[in-house]
């Protein structure tokens, strides 16, 4: 066991669990101030009840050794992870460190059904989708499975955490429904500080999601930690421009939008690629997610925080750039286009597609089966009236003196 | 009595307090408000999408004083309010029936 890799990792476990509350003011700040709360809680409950699940179950059926295709249950509840070896860290701090990506990956997908969907309907939800989906994703990326053995590249999750997420999230868009008021004008951030706020803490926790992949304080750590200092500092850049041309002011929301594209695109490259590349991939992969966005905002579907656009296509870029940029005499795995290995992008590719048809038809399911038993959507009256009083009984904001900004007192 | 309702810019609420307060008027209600007459309102952009904010942010300040000075009170507003541009505000004037402190239940008239 080694004391460094463990420092670091107790560390970067801490990083991601913090981007989970990062979320919760990411995504709450683009809603209006009747539903943060709700909003907010969707984030913040996936630590309870992800969390627990996936010490009990998820945990095993993504790592343990099972078949290629999910894991086994010698691992629940915790059955032989203990306090030994899992590569140079204890192995409880492996569990832990993974089972902080589980915990955001399911609470990512609450970006595209803020505002009306039922908060009992989405805990069912996360918690079936934790164990039915993301535990068997991982199992094929990172846990010895299929998507292992063809070869594909995913470095801390594009692929596991974000296009998973991302069609998960499109799904439940579709078969939530949209907003009574979308498409409105009306449907306005409430607090672009909080947003900005968000971004800021989900920038620096993604530190520990990408260069704590590595497993170890070591030179790939560190190439990760680069990489995803630049890249999203470049699509930042390109963003702005994007803004700019398009009308005529970068905006604050823009900004924080675009710092999280950036995140979500290298995450797969992160220890695979080297730093200019990291620029270009930042730098190309804000154009797919920023058009996607200004075709989703004139859409039909209410993917209401635009997780396809940001997780979704900074997921499928990222995966598919790190099958060009990656560089086997940086990481020592595997080698991109640009370096004579044209067919790793179509591994790549192969692999989003597989996490596509499977995230998205198993979501589809989930969402029908628990939608026989609960409603996924607040009644009307209800998404009138807020979901912070109606789901929660509280009001994100009272004012001075007590009285709510309803007003009564 | 009658209660004078001005909705101002909302830079202009220490200048209109001034200018009331020379005039020995201290008592008052000011309220945040949105709303606009002639003034256009400005584009905003929200993810690309640019959306028309005509509602602009204003202060609405009320005193109740007695007739033989509301002449007075309302030419110290206008002034302290002004900048001549447009979305400067208005002076509204209404009759009021009665007027009583809570604090001593007085009705004053």
């Amino acid at each position: 066991m080694n004391q460094a890799d463990t420092a670091w990792m107790l560390t970067s476990t801490a990083l991601v669990l913090l981007m989970t509350p990062a979320l919760a003011f990411f995504y709450g700040g683009l809603v209006r101030s009747k539903n943060a709360l709700n909003t907010m809680m969707m984030s913040f409950i996936s630590l309870g009840f992800v969390g627990v699940l996936w010490a009990v179950l998820g945990y095993s059926l993504a790592f343990s050794e099972g078949t290629n295709w999910v894991g086994g249950l010698s691992n629940a509840w915790l059955a032989g992870v203990g306090l030994e070896e899992n590569g140079t860290i204890p192995h409880l701090l492996f569990m832990a460190f993974q089972g902080t990506f589980c915990i955001i990956t399911a609470a990512l997908i609450s970006g595209a059904i803020v505002e009306r969907m039922r908060f009992s309907a989405y805990v069912a939800f996360i918690c079936l989708w934790a164990l039915a989906v993301y535990a068997p994703v991982a199992h094929w990326v990172w846990g010895g499975g299929w998507l292992a053995d063809l070869g594909a590249l995913d470095f801390a999750g594009g692929t596991v955490v974000h296009v998973n997420a991302a069609v998960a999230a499109l799904v439940a868009a579709i078969v939530v429904g949209k907003r009574q008021e979308y498409p409105s004008s009306s449907l306005l951030p409430h607090n672009v500080p909080f947003v900005l706020l968000g971004a800021g803490l989900l920038w620096f926790g993604w530190f520990g999601f990408n260069a704590g992949s590595a497993l170890g304080a070591n030179s790939i750590a560190g190439l990760a930690f680069v990489t995803t200092m630049l890249a999203p500092a470049a699509t930042l850049v390109v963003w702005s421009f994007l803004d700019m041309f398009r009308s005529g002011r970068p905006t604050a929301v823009g900004c924080a939008t675009a710092i999280v594209v950036g995140l979500v695109a290298v995450t797969p490259a992160a220890g695979f690629i080297s730093p200019m590349s990291a620029i270009l991939l930042g730098g190309l992969a804000a154009l797919p997610s920023y058009v996607i966005m200004a075709i989703r905002a004139r859409s039909a579907l209410d993917d209401s925080l635009d997780v396809v656009a940001a997780h979704g296509a900074g997921g499928v870029t990222g995966a598919l750039l790190t099958g060009v940029f990656a560089d086997m005499s940086l990481n020592g795995v595997a080698d991109g286009l640009l370096f004579g290995n044209p067919g790793q992008v179509g591994i790549q590719a192969a692999a989003v597609a597989a996490v596509i048809v499977y995230s998205g038809g198993m979501s589809f399911v989930l969402l029908k089966v628990i939608g026989l038993v609960i409603p996924l959507r607040t009644s009307e009256s209800d998404e009138s009236t807020g979901l912070d009083i109606t789901q929660h009984g509280e009001e994100a904001y009272m004012h001075v003196g007590g009285t709510s900004s309803r007003g009564h007192v | 009595m009658k209660l004078i309702k001005s909705i101002v810019r909302p830079n202009k609420v220490d200048d209109v307090k001034d200018a009331l307060a020379k005039l020995s008027i201290s008592g008052m209600t000011v309220t945040e408000v949105r709303g606009h007459g002639k003034q256009k309102g400005h584009t905003a952009i929200y993810r690309g999408k640019e959306y028309n904010v005509s509602l602009l942010p204003k202060m609405e300040i009320e005193v109740v004083v007695p007739d033989a000075i509301a002449d007075d009170a309302i030419r110290a507003i206008v002034e302290a309010a002004k900048t001549g541009e447009i979305g400067d505000g208005r002076v509204f004037v209404l009759p009021v029936l009665e007027s009583h402190r809570i604090r001593t239940g007085e009705k004053e008239s």
